[in-house]
């Protein structure tokens, strides 16, 4: 049955959701830097407001250009549709606050970036969302975790710090025989290393900044809806399938059986909690998804190397990569990651804190910075930044060690990283 | 809305207002391996002016209970069965795609209660591919693939549907695979898209309709392509809506096609 097929995803990532603009026949999106659009009568008005028509009112709603972002990233996800956000923590915000209240619980990976496990350890729970955490790789802990009220699980495709590989297909089964959705961050990977709903996750955010923006300028976010979730047949899920007073009585899940989701997070979360994604942030996210395949190809090509050159390196302790055969989650990664792990990683340095400080002190290209997926290479020592208040033993607890490093490696040539790296390895064992 | 229509439990989405049989009646019919959430706008739209809605769920299709009808004429008969059970005397049908066809098929059955007839996404006949019927038997999932394809002409319909922010391709593919998990009918792709194929005496059935009709059709449309609703459009003296869309019109040109049926049920 010869016919057109389905666009790649190097074709989605620079057409998804964009034309040239039927007013000018501009080629790249414009930016729809407005906050509210005219009305062409009454009568459209208040059919926009009623959803009998489609359309934008109020950019905190809706936003041409955030539309076409929010398309493209649903089409690289394999998803449905998505809603830009103003950061990947309002992201993760609307995606609870969506499906959970006050007396709900979320059983959550406990590998998380710092940002996640303080809003559902502390902030959350002030607000009667209490949260269970485990490990990720503890399948019987995730099941035993649930409980009646759960309405939630939730892991990152690669945990923070140690990069445990969530495994989705098990952890989703898991959501689904207790009648709930699997949400996952999926920051680190990007759709172009993982596209999670293949694997069986319902919900997507990332925090927009790292990879998919690429140029360490803008701060956004994005939440994605896979569709594949049945919100009409979930007892746990009664925001979804029962009345919402907030929009005269709407049952979500009859106004669209695969949407349902997505319509309360807009027509709720959104609207109410204000988190939007500005129009401009949308714009230079596209400029970076249009090369989003070519640039984490090169990231990963990079963190191969750099990766060779340390696990080589008599001043390095340990690697922890999930390509390299001793991490615990290499099989996983190498069923789930086949086009690379992702280019963040730790390496722990031999020596003490000083000697850490003094590696960081001699990089050049590094840039010593709390960021993650910029073009350009990054570095943190955390045992003197992030978590300088602990010692010693509350840092290996934490798994991070007096010399841990956290790089993430960006778009140079990868010698000249490596000799950056040498120069300030050498930098470091001459600190004792 | 519940209704028990032929003993079993059917649902009619009613856009947003609670069904009034007083009122003039519009029943939007969705087509192949879909539900009636392909007309929730349109549906909300007349029934807050002035229309009493019905956007039913087809047996076997999401919240009606199976088991799926096997032929277009049942589809007619459950669809006028359908109106007695809302208390319906007389109402206008507008289906899309397969949901066309029943509609043709009921105006026909039962000229004096249908006011008016819209065919969205129609050709008539309906042929498909022995291909794609084979494919839906051996793997439903690469089969809604291929109809997905088929279905858009376009990677960027604004304002997307039902509202921005939706990737329609994503969307049309969700809402198949969902009618497909929810109804537990591995066949169920293959018996609403033979029902089409089995359809050969639209043009027959349309010499019996005594109602104003009107075709509103996708200049793109891939699935049924506009020049096979010539002879149709004529069988009927239908006034043609063209719209620029593919086969899923309704997502790609709401306003488009609000706007024709507005026209069409004038």
């Amino acid at each position: 049955m010869a016919g057109p097929s389905d666009p790649g995803f190097d074709t989605l990532a620079l057409h998804a959701g964009a034309a040239p603009d039927p007013a000018t026949g501009a080629r790249a999106v414009p930016i729809y830097l407005t906050t509210s659009f005219v009305f062409e009568s009454s009568e459209q008005a208040a059919s926009l407001f009623n959803l009998e028509r489609s359309g934008h009112v109020y950019s905190r709603i809706s936003n041409p250009t955030n539309a076409v972002f929010e398309e493209r990233m649903a089409a690289l996800e394999g998803g449905l549709g998505s809603i830009a956000t103003a950061s990947g923590q309002a992201a993760l915000h609307l995606a609870i606050t969506t499906l959970a209240g006050a007396g709900s619980h979320i059983v959550a990976s406990s590998a998380l970036y710092g940002g996640s496990h303080n809003l559902l350890a502390y902030t959350l729970a002030r607000y009667g969302i209490a949260t269970t955490f485990v490990k990720p790789g503890d399948i019987d802990g995730w099941r035993a975790a649930i409980r009646p009220d759960t309405k939630l699980l939730f892991g990152e495709t690669l945990g923070n710090p140690g990069l445990d590989v969530l495994d989705i297909p098990t952890v989703s089964t898991i959501a689904h025989d207790a009648g709930v959705p699997l949400l996952v961050d999926s920051t680190f990977t990007t759709p172009y290393l993982m596209r999670p709903f293949e694997h069986g996750a319902d919900l997507i955010f990332h925090s927009a900044t790292k990879f998919l923006c690429g140029h360490g300028t803008v701060v956004g976010g994005v939440l994605v809806d896979g569709g594949r979730f049945d919100w009409s047949q979930a007892p746990r899920l009664p925001e979804l399938n029962q009345p919402y007073a907030g929009f005269h009585g709407m049952v979500f899940a009859e106004e669209s059986s695969e949407g349902a989701f997505l319509l309360r997070a807009r027509r709720e979360g959104l609207r109410d909690f204000g988190a939007c994604m500005s129009p401009h942030t949308a714009w230079l996210m596209l400029q970076g998804i249009e090369t989003l395949p070519l640039r984490m190809a090169r990231h990963v090509e990079n963190t191969r190397k750099v990766v060779s050159f340390l696990v080589a390196h008599p001043m390095v302790a340990g690697v922890g990569y999930p390509e390299l055969e001793g991490h615990p989650s290499h099989a996983l990664a190498q069923r789930l990651l086949p086009k690379g792990a992702g280019a963040v990683f730790s390496f722990d340095l031999k020596g003490s804190r000083q000697q850490g400080v003094a590696f960081i002190e001699a990089l050049k290209l590094f840039s010593h910075l709390a960021n993650v997926g910029d073009c350009r290479s990054l570095v943190i020592h955390p045992a003197s930044t992030t978590h300088f208040r602990m010692d010693d033993a509350a840092l290996a607890s934490a798994g991070i060690g007096p010399g841990t490093i956290r790089l993430s490696i960006g778009l140079e040539d990868a010698a000249d990283l490596i000799e950056d790296l040498k120069h300030a390895l050498k930098a470091a064992e001459k600190a004792v | 809305m519940k209704l028990t229509v032929h003993g079993r439990e059917a649902y009619a989405y009613t856009g947003g207002k609670p069904f009034d049989p007083a009122l003039p009646c519009v029943v939007f019919l969705h087509g192949a391996m879909s539900d009636h959430g392909n007309f929730t706008l349109l549906a909300r739209w007349f029934a807050h002016h002035g229309w009493a809605v019905l956007a039913p769920d087809l047996p076997g299709h999401m919240r009606s209970a199976g088991p799926a009808l096997a032929s277009v004429e049942a589809m007619a008969d459950w669809l006028l069965a359908l109106l007695d059970a809302a208390g319906v005397g007389q109402a206008a049908l507008a289906g899309h795609s397969l949901g066309s066809l029943a509609a043709l098929e009921a105006a026909s059955r039962a000229p004096q209660r249908i006011t008016r007839l819209v065919m969205l996404g129609s050709a008539v006949p309906m042929p498909v591919p022995a291909v794609l019927l084979d494919l839906g038997k051996t793997d439903v999932f690469a089969a809604i693939d291929r109809v997905v394809m088929y279905s858009f002409s376009t990677l960027a319909a604004k304002p997307s549907y039902p509202g921005p922010g939706v990737w329609l391709r994503g969307g049309a593919r969700a809402l198949m695979r969902q009618v497909f998990a929810h109804g537990r009918d591995p066949l169920l792709f293959h018996n609403d898209f033979a029902a089409c194929n089995a359809y050969t005496h639209g043009l027959e059935a349309a010499a019996s309709v005594r109602c104003p009709a009107a075709l509103v059709l996708g200049s793109a449309d891939q699935m049924t392509l506009p020049k096979s609703a010539a002879a149709v459009a004529e069988a009927l003296k239908a006034t043609v809506h063209t719209v620029p869309a593919g086969h899923f019109l309704m997502q790609e040109c709401p306003d488009g096609v609000l706007n024709a049926l507005r026209k069409a049920l004038s």
